[in-house]
């Protein structure tokens, strides 16, 4: 079975994002990048689902310009098989993703697709629903447990109010949560190893998808300041700033 | 324009994420119709009649929509979009779910999270973590939302008087299907919909441990939050976690104990009315953004409140 996972590159989660001056976005020059957190996750899963003897190859997907070869090569490093290339300088939004996306699986035909439930960069939460509408496949968001079985899986969701498990169909279409796995890091003789697996390069031209971005983005603003208050030397006195003076309890 | 508001409920009740996602479409302007999707959900139907602004509900009442499996729901969403400029659904595990299923079957690039409406084709939403606040147009015919809890006020839950029409189901793709729940059981509210939050952090050092903020939680009425390294110690379980990428939250009140403060963090919960930390370390970043603070350590402060709040009520 082949299992198909998708990858991001963005701004690495732990540096402090600035909105530039002129508000036309975000600075990201000379910004560290990483692999979209939940993505990492979708790698380890398939990574554990290959390692168990239910899944014979790792295809790792990214989309965008000639710089997210380096988050393919780090999910290869992390023990993907092989790397797909989806070359363009476009601003690609989920809709455009999931339209690419779905022109590598209708080539690929993998059983099961893993992206991360959401891309820490723009918040949308979207590609992987988007993915499996087009396809008309099966779909598990939030996944924290997956268990594969005969042209089925049982999978455990992370929803508002708890947990829920459902049986889906495969092919399936999974987004990752948080608590699905924590993602091992890729060893040294591993990402030597990962320098010589294959990328292929493909474009959203030779794949017949229109990517041309539906959101204009007017302006990036910062968000309002909160002001810090004050420190407080005692409970009694916390209790009774929270009763008279802000009036909250 | 007219649109359609997707409820969120659980074939009993209707849940208040709805009326905020009303007053997002209240904000948007137009007639508003709000789509009930379950099985057995005639009273969240007349429910969702009584919130003001509204001028119809549809009910789809059939087994597939029992659980609100995205497969089904987006299938129906898709059969009525088409009388309608705009499909909102509140940005919940639920709505996030469901929607981008059926915008990308409609052609539309859907708009996420939104926090307010600058006019019917153009929004603004947080990105990376609020760090940045988008203002963004569609060129979409048509638009599909979800939206912010926290950043509209709700519509009042009363005072409309909605017609009730049955649409027909639009049939069960059986790709899904439901098996369990597992649902957090607590006396205590929902974190959404709290007023006052009570949080716990990495200092908490374990789940055992969050009994403290519990009790003081239960004389606050409050509901129990964590920070995303909580949840990833193993502390509390996720649908605890405040966060970018857990809950957002705007409670009147919101006690971060033994809490750093991360910008992820703080992506959940800035906007509360007013914030309170706990922390042993001074320079911890929580304090930047606390209105009131307590420097100290936690399992000395936390007992401390417990009494107080006794003593003071």
């Amino acid at each position: 079975m082949k299992v198909l996972v998708a990858v991001k590159r963005v701004i690495d989660p732990n540096v402090k994002v600035r909105v530039k001056a002129d508000q036309s976005g975000v600075e990201t020059a000379n910004v560290k990048m990483a692999m979209n957190p939940f993505d990492e996750i979708g790698v380890e899963e398939a990574i554990r689902m290959k390692e168990a003897g239910k899944a014979t190859e790792i295809v790792a997907v990214s989309i965008g310009p000639q710089t997210v070869q380096e988050t393919i090569r780090t999910a290869l490093a992390m023990g993907a098989d092989r790397g797909l290339h989806v070359t363009t300088d476009l601003e690609i939004q989920p809709l455009a993703a999931a339209k690419l996306l779905k022109a590598v699986i209708d080539k690929e035909q993998p059983q099961v697709v893993i992206l991360g439930k959401q891309a820490v960069d723009n918040d949308n939460a979207q590609t992987g629903q988007m993915l499996a509408g087009l396809l008309g496949w099966s779909q598990a968001t939030f996944a924290s447990k997956i268990a594969l079985g005969d042209g089925t899986a049982e999978i455990t969701r992370e929803v508002d109010g708890g947990m829920e498990t459902v049986q889906v169909k495969l092919p399936v279409i999974v987004t990752t949560d948080l608590r699905l796995n924590e993602p091992r890091y890729a060893s040294l003789p591993n990402i030597m190893k990962a320098k010589k697996k294959p990328i292929e390069e493909t474009t959203p031209e030779a794949l017949g998808v229109d990517a041309t971005p539906r959101l204009k983005l007017l302006k990036v603003v910062e968000p309002p300041k909160r002001q810090a208050g004050v420190k407080l030397a005692s409970v009694a006195e916390l209790v009774d700033k929270l009763k008279n003076e802000a009036k909250v309890i | 324009m007219s649109i359609l508001v997707i409820a969120e409920h659980d074939n009993a009740e209707l849940k208040p994420a709805t009326l905020n996602t009303v007053a997002a479409a209240q904000a948007i302007g137009g007639d508003i119709h709000v789509l009930v999707a379950g099985a057995g959900c005639a009273a969240v139907a007349q429910a969702a009649a009584k919130i003001a602004g509204v001028a119809k509900v549809l009910v789809a009442d059939a087994p597939e929509y029992g659980h609100r499996v995205a497969e089904n729901v987006a299938k129906l969403v898709v059969g009525l979009a088409g009388g309608y400029s705009h499909v909102l659904a509140p940005h919940t595990t639920s709505g996030k779910n469901i929607l981008p299923r059926a915008a990308a079957l409609l052609d539309v690039q859907q708009i996420s999270d939104i926090t307010a409406v600058v006019s019917p084709d153009t929004f603004e939403r947080p990105i990376y973590a609020g760090n940045g606040i988008a203002t963004v147009q569609s060129s979409d015919a048509r638009k599909l939302i979800t939206v912010r809890i926290t950043g509209f006020e709700p519509a009042a839950a009363t005072g409309g008087s909605a017609s009730v029409e049955t649409v027909a189901a639009a049939g069960d793709a059986a790709l899904t299907r439901f098996l369990r729940a597992e649902v957090s059981k607590s006396e205590r509210p929902e974190l959404t919909s709290a007023r006052i939050i009570v949080s716990g952090g990495r200092g908490m050092q374990s789940g055992a441990n969050f009994v403290l903020l519990e009790r003081v939680a239960d004389k606050l009425g409050a509901a129990v939050g964590a920070s995303r390294a909580a949840v990833d110690a193993g502390f509390v379980p996720n649908d605890y976690q405040v966060g970018q990428t857990g809950k957002i939250v705007a409670p009147d009140l919101y006690i971060a104990v033994g809490l750093s403060g991360a910008i992820q963090h703080l992506a959940g919960m800035k906007d509360s009315k007013v914030i309170v930390a706990i922390n042993k370390d001074e320079e911890a970043p929580i304090f930047q953004v606390a209105d009131y603070g307590i420097v100290g350590d936690l399992f000395k402060v936390v007992p401390e409140l417990e009494a107080e709040l006794d003593k003071q009520s």
